[in-house]
């Protein structure tokens, strides 16, 4: 056979594929552990570990302390670790969307890199549920209070408060996704069973296959609720940052009540999610081999998207400005030179730096060399990567700074515990990262086949067309 | 345990203990334990860890083990004695006394003396702790209100750094012992050779002890030392009428009051009468054409300065040639004088209009202000005919009145040249805040017997072998005269929680016999039939006030004959000022005082360099940069300040800071290094260094200059002007004739707003009372007190500099000052602004921002429409903080309230070793009725609500709504101008629907729709037209 | 008796097509008692099997129906009946901040009823299948694609049935023991 390229000169998966060859490319990354003993593997695992360790010991000294031991303070009630949340949160987004919203697209592509975003997902709303639980004066009664269980207080949650909100978007979110997730890997989960040579892999990857046969009717009933959670999940991603943003746009804080936040803050965390994509994809394709499958036709996309989703958000400070302009009063244009006064303001340069980092870096993505050039898709994602950071803590402490009585207007700045705290979930996440790319396949086995057979479809209807074409032409 | 003892003490032989301990059996057991317990040796012992050794080094493993097995008989007897060890005599009630209800408290009368003058108060008592300090309604001097000082005095009786016992250079001793080594001294120290040094004293019983003292032993010789230059009034007087007599004010008659440099509000014994007086004249409840007016030349800025119709800021040592201008303005005749750099018609008017008040005007100096300008007020306002109806004159209030300088200095020489041999200083701390150049340190060392007696082992206790614990005012009897000469018994709530005495037991205890203060007080009064007296004397206490002639009026009048101007040199001037909060550095380990944000600069926990916008610019600094101060040959360094009000080329330093010694509190940041070594870094600077008797309050000559680096200040206000938003409004007294509402041009209509709301106008509709407060910023004079009183009657924690830094202090009332920038002026007028204050607590909006926001309902709104905290509900999310528009919520970021060294340590509160008692002792001042917060939970004010349930109860049982007036909160209760008002607002009648309905009135914020139920009234300034806009106020 | 040995006959093929045609094939001859296994879905097959099952989406839309409203519910009942208090002066049922929590119910309800209502009607978790008894047939979550004619169809007798598959052309042809 062929290979695809005469077909499509960017297509999908390269070179001379078999439905063994994927597995052996997939599954056996997992299958044949002895692959990962080498640095690429432990040296980042390694420092991942370091990390997670710097955050037990934060986590440990917050509960003994209280939440002093940060930089937080009156009016700068939330800071570090609401803009932690928020960012989190985002980066979360792009696993759905690109599981969820692009298979209701029929988006074949995304096939090759669904897995590897949905884990993300995962553990990046792990990262961030932290942050709601911990940053609460008194998480020992935090961590049930805010469910609604009837209990011998007599009291329950009170639903007005968007924090509730976040309660259940953000649980709902979790709990969705990762059914999500497991029930993509089922079928994956088979794969390995049957391949796997270890008696103990076998073992546990039968308990986790449930015992699943790729019996046509399941697939049957397995297709539709997979294409209902997707249909279902295309609205929860949407949702859970709309209501991450009520946290803000329902308060009176000037800064933070603006409409146009819902639609703003779920672009954001698209813009954010998919930079991190293809900041993890990179390493993780060239560490495993993987360039057939995850092709720079995939990075050019993801590019493509990024950039768009970068536009929205620019479009959203525009009106950040605009509203600062045409609210007309004092406390609005405050705000605006507070946080735009580069030359009196101590915090503009955040506002700036944002700017550049998610307006300018990413206009790049418009040349299609940048969009398949390595050094750019990393310096691109990594500026977003920041600036979507640098976005939160404009949007959050900053705003808090500046206060209708000028009297309660006072300074925040954070403490080295404020950073060991966000560096030590980058930790918890990259950790996680690197142990689902040694235990489970990174890459959806089943749908890479199935977008395999289409390919070969589409190859043998196209070659019939040239067939019939040539044979009108002899007689 | 800083110094080795010098005398070898008979020591606690340990081996003796633990045989006896181990022969005894059962109850024997126990009666011999009590009987060692007894023996002070181990008293001592048991007090201090490591009993005659001066550092853990020295103690070997054997008696390491003995200390350990000994330490477990202290844990049976702890066990059996209370949490408080042998030296601390409180008990609980074995028999209640009749009149207490458990759950009540119960409110004694008495008195707090500061400078020796009386103030009245009210003590409130809780199951026999004093627990709060009000101001005593039927005392002249505090007519119910109750300063900072006053109220902050409570703390420092469960101050665990407090003087706990007789000392001997460092170790625990007993009164016995020092009596007797005291006697010895005494009888061998011959003629001349016993001193006294106290504090100014006005209590006559305990100048009928010191006479019987001093008959005892012949040529003891008694010296008194206040460094408040209280010196430059008495010689004023005498320069005036060639005797010392007692000046005080009636502001009440007052139409126009001229200050020069005089802080009447806040620094006089009579102050709380004062601006009580002087707002009565200002009130604007009833339409008036009239009100009273006050012109002001300052120096430093003062809430007296600010809270006038005019303001110069001049330098101090200007202020006498102006005093002169006006002298000879109203025909006084004056030598030859400067002017005093104010323009001739601004005084000119200022005098017609003196002129025009003749018997109602008063002419009033600082007492910082040489003593000629004393002098020349005293003719002024006798040139105005005002003595006698503005001015009165009273015989001294001192027992034995002397000027302080001079009767220090003789002591001092008497000290140097050996005579000598025996000092007991009582209360004074001379080694810190004597005149630099008496020396003092050097010249007490000379001295071979030195004991000093007072509530702290500060400075000059260290500099004397002996230390002996004063008792603090609400643990002994006493008695004192206030600002007009009303007598008062100061009477005792509490049984000294230490082995505290007072002035007068302690030289009767000297004299051989041991008469306790009870007896020494009313033995002086007791006259005729014992029995009528015991009525009487019930009633003085009763009522706080005794029935004894008031101090004589005196009938003086001035010479005429003013002194010569006084020359005090050339150059920068530098004014030593004593500090608003904690005034000579006596309240230095007071954290609520420390903490307490001095009323113009908003600093805290330290003293800066003050001075002008322009002179600031010309030395290249700003605020915290660290500037060298040199002056008498002396140099500081301190953090520069920029004071709008300020004059130019004059800086300003208060005193009472860069105290060494003294406490935990005072001794200022700790910073622990490895090794638990502790190392103090003072707060602020000690301006005392650079105070020379010769320039005791200006001096001329002062240089400054950048010293690089930063000096980090705690202030809890960085933006100070309002912005041109709606937040104070302020006119003139003719623009409120013609528009009372005082209503900016971009203020919006409340009508026009409440039409807005998307909401239904009122979602609940409740009877019954409904609360509401009003504040008139027109009465407001920005003093502090309310601040106190809501930290003393709220459980409100110290947090410490550092936290302060962080902007976590806990302050329920934030008192907003925010400068006036008049926009008509190209500089703005920020050389001498106009200055408003306004009080800001949760002002409890109908429609609350926080409340909805808030998951876990932990803030409600109650029935009565108060916005309600629900402690024991809060996670601590802070979201209420963030959505509060007012920013009047308060967050315990750390565990706060459990913290004894108010959290000035770089080490974590709560990896640090608890103090002896420290925090046992503090938890007694709580008040029981108010939840004590712990870390991560918010507050806020509250209304007091526990005030307000309590009279509920009350209206209960006699099945009705608490009246108007009935309920009074803690700030409301302090203030002394009557600034704020309390109520239910949904009756009409009641005084705060009066204000509330006032044209004046006006809600912060209420174009957010927050219907707050606070209100405030606008501030009227009754300005003299004749003067140009240029001087602010 | 040949029913109770065998639980049917599997054929093994390389395609999909070749698996899709023999679906047609043998269900032309009668046999309606068949499954296929295959390592992917492959769209199309089910219908050549004549097999519909559309209960997932009606479980699903129940239990979003029961999740939005027990989500309202819970909401209202909690604060505007069983403990009412004055927030900030809002009505008690502020139905418009019900909604956000009313759609995440009935998200996070319609989602886990369809896939445990899909785990569930697919006889999961199954840790025995008979079809695993042929050795190969690890190869059907990977590369191969099986048919099996199932014993409990009428039309089934192990010879016919074996010869029949024969004539599909697949790679391989077993009993599938019980």
């Amino acid at each position: 056979m062929s290979s695809y390229e005469d077909l499509d000169p960017l297509p999908l998966i390269l070179g001379d594929q078999t439905y063994s060859t994927i597995d052996e490319q997939i599954a056996d990354v997992v299958i044949d552990q002895k692959r990962h003993n080498k640095k690429t593997w432990f040296m980042p695992i390694g420092i991942a570990f370091l990390l997670v360790n710097v955050l037990l010991v934060t986590v440990g000294w917050l509960l003994y302390q209280g939440i002093g031991i940060w930089g937080n303070n009156i009016p700068t009630a939330w800071a570090f670790d609401i803009v932690n949340f928020v960012w989190w949160i985002g980066i979360g987004h792009a696993g759905t969307l690109i599981s969820a919203i692009l298979l209701l697209m029929r988006q074949q592509w995304r096939n090759s890199i669904n897995r590897f975003s949905e884990a993300m997902t995962i553990f990046a709303v792990m990262c961030a549920g932290m942050f709601p639980l911990l940053h609460t004066g008194r998480p020992w009664v935090a961590f049930y209070w805010l469910f609604p269980f009837p209990n011998i207080l007599g009291i329950w949650p009170q639903f007005k408060s968007p924090l509730m909100w976040d309660v259940f978007a953000v649980s709902t979110y979790f709990t969705v996704s990762l059914v999500f997730w497991y029930i993509g890997l089922i079928p994956d989960f088979a794969t390995l069973r049957d391949r796997s040579t270890n008696k103990y892999q076998k073992y546990i990857y039968a308990f986790l296959s449930l015992g699943w046969r790729g019996s046509a009717k399941h697939w049957h009933r397995y297709e539709q609720a997979y294409l209902l959670l997707a249909g279902l999940s295309t609205p929860l991603v949407l949702s859970v940052h709309s209501i991450v943003s009520f946290d803000f746009a329902v308060s009176v804080v000037p800064g933070w009540n603006i409409t146009v936040f819902p639609p703003y803050f779920v672009a954001g965390a698209v813009f954010a999610g998919f930079a991190m994509v293809i900041l993890l994809m990179i390493p993780v394709r060239k560490m495993y081999g993987l360039e057939n499958i995850v092709t720079m036709k995939h990075f050019d996309w993801m590019a493509k998207i990024t950039l768009a989703t970068g536009l929205i958000v620019a479009y959203g400070y525009t009106l950040e400005l605009f509203y600062g302009w045409y609210a007309g009063t004092k406390i609005e244009h405050e705000l605006l030179t507070w946080r735009m006064d580069f030359f009196h303001k101590p915090y503009s340069w955040a506002y700036w730096m944002l700017i550049l980092c998610n307006i300018i870096v990413p206009q790049a993505f418009w040349n299609k060399k940048c969009r398949q050039s390595y050094f750019w898709l990393i310096l691109v994602s990594l500026s977003v990567t920041v600036g979507m950071w640098l976005e939160r803590f404009v949007i959050i402490p900053m705003s808090l700074m500046n206060t209708y009585l000028p009297s309660s207007s006072r300074m925040y700045y954070p403490t080295i515990w404020d950073f060991s705290m966000f560096i030590g979930t980058i930790g918890f996440f990259i950790m996680m990262m690197w142990l689902f790319i040694r235990f489970l396949p990174a890459i959806n086995v089943f749908e890479v086949k199935d977008l395999l057979h289409k390919m070969h479809v589409q190859k043998r209807t196209h070659k019939e067309e040239a067939v019939a074409t040539t044979s009108g032409g002899t007689h | 345990m800083d110094t080795m003892d010098p005398t070898p003490k008979p020591k606690l032989d340990l081996e003796v203990v633990r045989e006896r301990l181990s022969n005894a059996k059962g109850r024997h057991y126990w009666r011999g334990l009590e009987e060692i317990a007894e023996t002070d040796e181990f008293k001592n012992w048991l007090d201090d860890e490591f009993p005659h050794r001066s550092t853990l080094l020295s103690i070997d493993r054997r008696s390491m083990l003995k200390y350990m097995g000994a330490s477990l008989a202290l844990a049976g007897l702890s066990g059996c004695r209370g949490l408080f060890l042998p030296q601390t005599k409180v008990v609980p009630y074995v028999k209640a006394p009749e009149e207490l209800v458990y759950g009540k408290p119960l409110f004694y009368a008495s008195i707090y003396t500061q400078g020796g003058i009386a103030k009245g108060v009210l003590v409130e008592q809780h199951e026999g702790r004093p627990t709060k300090i009000e101001g005593n309604p039927d005392h002249p001097a505090s007519l119910g209100a109750a300063d900072s000082f006053m109220q902050a005095s409570i703390l420092c009786l469960y101050d665990p750094d407090r003087a706990q016992n007789v000392t001997q250079s460092g170790d625990i001793s007993t009164w016995e012992t020092f009596v007797s080594a005291a006697r010895d001294a005494m009888k061998k120290a011959g003629p001349g050779g016993v001193r006294i040094l106290s504090e100014s004293i006005t209590s006559p019983s305990f100048g009928a002890e010191m006479a019987r003292f001093q008959k005892a032993f012949p040529g003891a010789q008694w010296h008194q030392w206040e460094p408040t230059s209280q010196d430059n009034i008495t010689r004023g007087s005498q320069l005036a009428f060639g005797r010392i007599v007692n000046t005080y004010h009636d502001f009440s008659k007052a139409n126009v009051v001229v200050s020069l440099d005089a802080e009447f509000f806040a620094s006089m014994p009579g102050s709380l009468a004062y601006s009580r007086q002087f707002t009565d004249g200002r009130r604007l409840e009833k339409p008036t054409k009239s009100m009273n007016r006050l012109y002001s030349f300052e120096s430093m800025p003062t809430i007296t300065g600010i809270y006038g119709d005019h303001r110069w800021a001049v330098r101090a040592s200007d202020v006498e040639n102006i005093a002169r201008t006006i002298a000879g303005g109203v025909g006084v005749s004056v030598g030859a004088h400067g002017a005093g750099g104010v323009d001739a018609s601004a005084i000119n008017s200022i005098v017609d209009d003196l002129k025009k008040n003749r018997g109602s005007s008063i002419v009033i100096a600082g007492q910082h202000q040489p003593p000629v300008v004393h002098q020349i007020c005293h003719e002024i306002n006798a040139a105005l005919g005002n003595v006698g109806s503005t001015v009165m004159y009273t015989e001294p209030l001192e027992v034995q009145p002397v000027v302080h300088l001079d009767s220090l200095k003789s002591l001092v020489d008497d000290m140097n040249s050996g005579k000598v041999k025996v000092l007991l200083i009582l209360g004074a701390n001379p080694v810190y805040t004597a005149p630099m150049d008496f020396k003092f340190a050097d010249a007490l060392k000379k001295v071979p017997f030195r004991a000093q007696h007072s509530l702290y082992d500060d400075e000059t206790g260290g500099q004397c072998e002996w230390h002996l614990p004063e008792a603090h005012f609400l643990e002994a009897w006493g008695d004192a005269r206030a600002y007009d000469g009303t007598l008062s018994i100061q009477q005792p709530l509490i049984e000294p929680l230490f082995e505290g005495r007072s002035y007068a037991e302690v030289l009767s205890a000297l004299r051989g016999e041991t008469t306790p203060s009870y007896d020494l007080v009313k033995s002086h009064y007791e006259t005729g039939d014992a029995k009528v007296f015991e009525k009487e004397w019930r009633r003085w206490l009763n009522q706080g006030t005794a029935n004894v002639p008031k101090s004589a009026k005196a009938n003086v009048s001035p010479s005429g004959s003013i002194a010569a101007p006084t020359v005090i040199g050339q150059g920068a001037e530098i004014i030593f000022q004593l500090d608003p909060t904690i005034y000579d550095g006596r309240f230095a380990n007071s954290g609520w005082l420390q903490e307490l944000p001095k009323p113009v600069t908003k600093i805290t926990w330290d003293n800066v360099v003050h001075m002008s916008p322009a002179t600031a610019q010309s030395l290249s600094v700003t605020d915290e940069d660290t500037v060298e101060l040199k002056f008498n040959g002396q140099s500081i360094q301190g953090a520069a300040w920029v004071t709008p009000g300020h004059p130019d080329n004059s800086f300003t330093v208060n005193l009472g800071y860069g105290r060494t010694r003294g406490g935990t509190v005072c001794e200022g940041m700790a910073e622990e290094n490895l090794g638990g070594a502790v190392k103090r870094d003072p707060w602020g600077f000690n301006a005392y260094a650079l105070r020379s008797s010769n320039a005791m309050d200006i001096g001329l000559g002062a240089v400054v200059q950048a010293a690089g680096g930063l000096t980090p200040i705690a202030t809890t206000q960085i933006h100070h002007t309002m912005k041109g938003y709606d937040i104070v409004r302020s006119a003139s007294f003719e623009k409120y004739q013609e528009d009372p509402t005082l209503k900016p041009e971009n203020a919006e209509d409340r009508q026009e707003l409440e039409k807005q709301s998307l909401y239904p106008d009122q979602v609940f509709s409740y009877n019954g009372p409904q609360w509401g407060m009003t504040v008139d910023l027109n009465l407001c004079t920005g003093c502090n007190a309310c601040v106190t009183a809501c930290q003393s009657e709220n459980n409100i924690p110290v947090v410490g500099k550092l936290q302060v830094k962080k902007s976590r202090e806990l302050h329920w009332i934030r008192l907003d000052r925010y400068y006036v920038a008049d926009e008509n002026r190209d500089d703005k007028n920020l050389a001498n602004p106009e200055t408003v204050f306004q009080p800001m607590m949760c002002v409890n909006c109908e429609k609350a921002p926080c409340e909805p926001v808030c998951p876990v309902a932990a803030t409600v709104h109650s029935h009565e429409g108060l916005n309600q905290m629900v402690y024991n509900r809060c996670v601590g999310t802070r979201y209420c903080s963030n959505n509060c528009p007012y920013k009047v919520r308060r967050f315990n970021y750390l565990n706060f309230s459990d913290n004894q060294e108010q959290f000035n340590t770089q080490v974590p509160p709560a990896a640090r070793e608890p103090k002896a008692h420290g925090i046992e002792l503090l938890r007694m001042l709580n008040n029981p009725d108010v939840t004590v917060r712990g870390r991560g939970i918010m507050e806020k004010c509250t209304y007091c609500v526990q005030r307000i349930n309590e009279a509920r109860i009350e209206g209960k049982k006699l099945g009705r709504d608490p009246l108007d007036g009935e309920i009074i909160t803690a700030c409301q209760q302090a203030c002394p101008t009557k600034t704020i008002v309390f109520g239910n607002i949904a009756d009409k009648d009641s005084q705060v629907s009066k204000w509330r309905n006032d044209p004046r009135a006006y809600r912060v914020l209420e174009e957010l729709q927050t219907r707050p139920r606070t209100s405030y009234l606008g501030k009227v300034r009754n300005q003299n037209t004749e003067i140009s806009g240029e001087a602010g106020a | 008796m040949a029913k109770a040995r065998y639980y049917g006959i599997a054929a093994q093929f390389e395609s999909p097509d070749d698996l899709m045609a023999a679906v047609r094939r043998s269900r032309e001859a009668g046999y309606s008692r068949m499954d296929a296994y295959t390592p992917f879905p492959i769209h199309g097959l089910t219908d050549e099997m004549r097999f519909r099952d559309e209960r997932v989406p009606l479980f699903m839309f129940l239990g979003g129906l029961i999740g939005a409203i027990s989500g309202f519910f819970l909401q209202t009942y909690t604060n505007a009946w069983d403990y009412p208090f004055n927030v900030g002066g809002k009505p008690l049922i502020g139905y418009p901040a019900w909604v956000p929590i009313t759609f995440e119910c009935t998200i996070l309800f319609s989602a886990l009823t369809g896939v445990l209502s899909m785990i569930i009607m697919n006889g999961l978790p199954q840790p025995y299948d008979p079809m695993f008894n042929i050795p190969s047939f690890a190869r059907a979550s990977q590369d191969r694609f099986f048919l099996c004619i199932e014993a409990r169809d009428p039309n089934f007798s192990p010879t016919e049935v074996t010869t029949f598959l024969e004539t599909l052309n697949p790679l391989t042809v077993e009993a599938v023991p019980r």
